[in-house]
């Protein structure tokens, strides 16, 4: 049950990649080129997933007071690792315009162009350790 | 009428993405963060869910390249080989150390409103539109 859904989730989730533009490091860098010819219209993006996303989590919270039992991911503190990985994922996302999601997409899409970026960011990801319970 | 076509598109896939992440919260009890995903997908714990999570992903990409796929990844073909290696890298270790990406703090987690997650935001926005700033105006490659 947890899979099917998991899987309807990664489907949605990868069409609104597609549909939203993401997938494409032409308008990434787009909208990232503050300086240039900037294209704002990604910014809709996060903020449209945000609007839908906010009240559902806001349910889901409620739920889990209810059920005394919340599952919520580990809150700690800010500090330099969390600066710096945020810091170095950016610098990589600019290098390409490309970040985790539409990099797994374009794997289907595209696998000769797509495959030495997801290679190397799962080299990276698998270079660091996951946080305990994370 | 040329506004609304062209930030019409990322509205909607917006929402779908939020519908997806907050469906996953709400029925599931699961963040959708891709870059903890994708590595919990090679080596656990939360296996399973995780690879139906990166099925679903391919999935959709595997639709559109059946319906061209050329448009949704344009500029792919113009990135280097050297550049896809090392951006990868930095996306991987990035992710991997600051625990989440795009989605994860800049979806899940603003919409949980955690402080880590709007500070990692804000850091690789403008570590990424500082990025681009030196690439295509200082060192022009």
């Amino acid at each position: 049950m947890k899979a099917l859904l998991s899987l309807l989730a990664g489907l949605l989730f990868g069409a609104g990649l597609i549909l939203s533009g993401m997938t494409s490091p032409d308008r990434v860098m787009g909208f990232l080129d503050v300086a240039g010819h900037w294209d704002p219209s990604l910014a809709f993006v996060m903020a449209g997933a945000v609007m839908v996303a906010t009240p559902l989590f806001m349910l889901a919270n409620r739920k889990a007071r209810l059920a005394a039992c919340a599952a919520d991911a580990p809150e700690t503190d800010i500090d330099a690792r969390l600066l710096g990985g945020a810091a170095l994922f950016g610098i990589g996302w600019g290098l390409a315009g490309i970040c985790p999601g539409p990099a797994l997409v374009n794997v289907a899409i595209a696998p000769g162009l797509a495959l030495p970026f997801a290679g190397a960011m799962m080299v990276g990801l698998l270079l660091t350790r996951a946080r305990p319970s994370a | 009428m040329t506004l609304f076509s062209s930030y019409l598109p990322p509205l909607l896939g917006g929402a779908m993405i939020g519908l997806a992440a907050g469906g996953l919260r709400f029925f599931a009890n699961e963040i959708a963060g891709i870059s903890g995903i994708a590595r919990a997908a090679v080596t656990g714990p939360r296996r399973g869910w995780c690879l139906a999570f990166v099925a679903g992903l391919l999935g959709a990409g595997l639709v559109a390249g059946r319906a061209g796929g050329a448009q949704a990844i344009a500029g792919l073909e113009h990135v280097s080989l050297g550049l896809l290696l090392i951006a990868g890298l930095c996306v991987g270790l990035g992710t991997g150390l600051g625990n989440g990406c795009t989605s994860g703090h800049g979806i899940c987690g603003l919409a949980r409103f955690s402080p880590r997650s709007l500070v990692a935001v804000l850091t690789f926005m403008a570590t990424a539109a500082l990025t681009v700033f030196l690439m295509r105006h200082v060192v022009q490659s």
